[in-house]
């Protein structure tokens, strides 16, 4: 009945929700950059290197989580099926904007830098017009997981505020 | 009486038979659209537009008769690398979503001899159609191997982003934009 997430969960969890909202509110920031910006060169780079670690958290994390116990949930039926239908959305369309942006600067078959240390290879040109199309599909899945994540923190506040259950403490490690 | 008019009719289909009409050979890829902007003052970027299509008429006795049209799908450009494409599309620059096409229709050819030439024209771009002369030289004409005829030219012109509305700034060095078109036309 105590049971917890593991620690490296939680802490992937929160990593992910603060990687999360800085992709975002960078990816929104970085393309109406002037030419001239010092971080015209910079924050492409970056956002691009942050969100191929992310992804590797995150295969980490869908992978320890296939193997971890889980805590108990709460709610009604038809909450508990909403609640699992929220995060396998979260989970789809955050491996959706990975995969987007990777065929957005892959398109010309060039690999992406993580931070200079190692390349992440291409695999060309899938689809034509691959980088507008999987530009516009970032864009909206960018959203998407905003408001997806938005309702995720709301159904937390809603456990802990209304239901008093601990399910938003046992994230938070106050239990 | 109608002897007279069937030898003008006849006269007339016959000058204007005489002038003939090419459609540009962008099929087989014996055309293209390139353009170059300095980056920063430091060097050239060059790309082209991959898709366009075109026709023209010509007739080497009378030049200063000649016509030309192509249209060219904006987004179809490419500067031989996805993100810079993605940018050059969006809406920063040619916002090829709204602007799909852009056009140039001629108006008037000045024959400079020697093959030479001043085509003007109505060149359309990201909404702005303004007009333009682009100095242009025949390259050639002639029987092909495969039974058809065919012309080729070259022109370049230069057009000022600004001109067109396109107000992203690159920088004093990159405010123009050279276009260097090759067509060759297969004779109709």
């Amino acid at each position: 009945m105590n049971y917890k997430w593991p620690n490296v969960i939680v802490g992937l969890h929160w990593l992910t929700a603060l990687v999360v909202i800085g992709m975002f509110a960078s990816g929104l920031w970085m393309v109406d950059l002037s030419y001239y910006s010092d971080w015209y060169k910079t924050a492409p780079h970056w956002h691009k290197s942050i969100g191929l670690i992310l992804l590797g958290a995150t295969l980490f994390r869908l992978i320890m989580r296939a193997f971890t116990k889980r805590p108990q949930a709460h709610g009604t039926p038809i909450e508990k099926r909403l609640s699992k239908l929220g995060h396998a959305s979260i989970y789809f369309v955050l491996l959706s904007l990975f995969i987007s942006g990777y065929l957005i600067s892959t398109a010309d078959g060039r690999a992406i830098e993580i931070f200079n240390w190692v390349a992440v290879p291409a695999l060309g040109e899938l689809f034509e017009n691959q980088e507008d199309i999987a530009g516009d599909i970032h864009f909206y899945l960018a959203w998407t997981l905003i408001g997806l994540a938005g309702v995720h923190a709301l159904a937390a506040l809603k456990h802990h505020f209304i239901n008093k259950d601990d399910t938003m403490k046992q994230m938070l490690r106050l239990r | 009486m109608k002897k007279l008019t069937l030898a003008l009719a006849a006269a007339l289909s016959l000058s204007t038979a005489h002038a003939a009409d090419y459609v540009i050979d962008s099929k087989g890829a014996h055309a293209s659209i390139n353009f170059k902007i300095q980056h920063l003052g430091y060097s050239w970027l060059t790309g082209r537009f991959n898709d366009f299509k075109g026709t023209f008429s010509y007739d080497e006795a009378k030049p200063s008769n000649a016509k030309i049209m192509v249209t060219i799908d904006t987004d179809s450009v490419d500067s031989n690398h996805a993100e810079r494409d993605k940018h050059l599309k969006g809406d920063d620059f040619l916002d090829v979503d709204t602007y799909p096409e852009a056009k140039f229709v001629s108006t008037k050819i000045v024959d400079k001899g020697n093959g030479m030439m001043d085509v003007m024209g109505n060149f359309t771009l990201h909404g702005v159609t303004k007009p333009i002369s682009i100095e242009a030289k025949k390259i050639g004409e002639g029987k092909d191997p495969w039974g058809g005829y065919r012309a080729g030219f070259m022109g370049t012109t230069t057009i000022a982003l600004k001109d067109y509305g396109i107000d992203y700034d690159l920088g004093p060095a990159s405010q123009t934009v050279e276009l260097e078109l090759h067509v060759e036309g297969v004779k109709q």
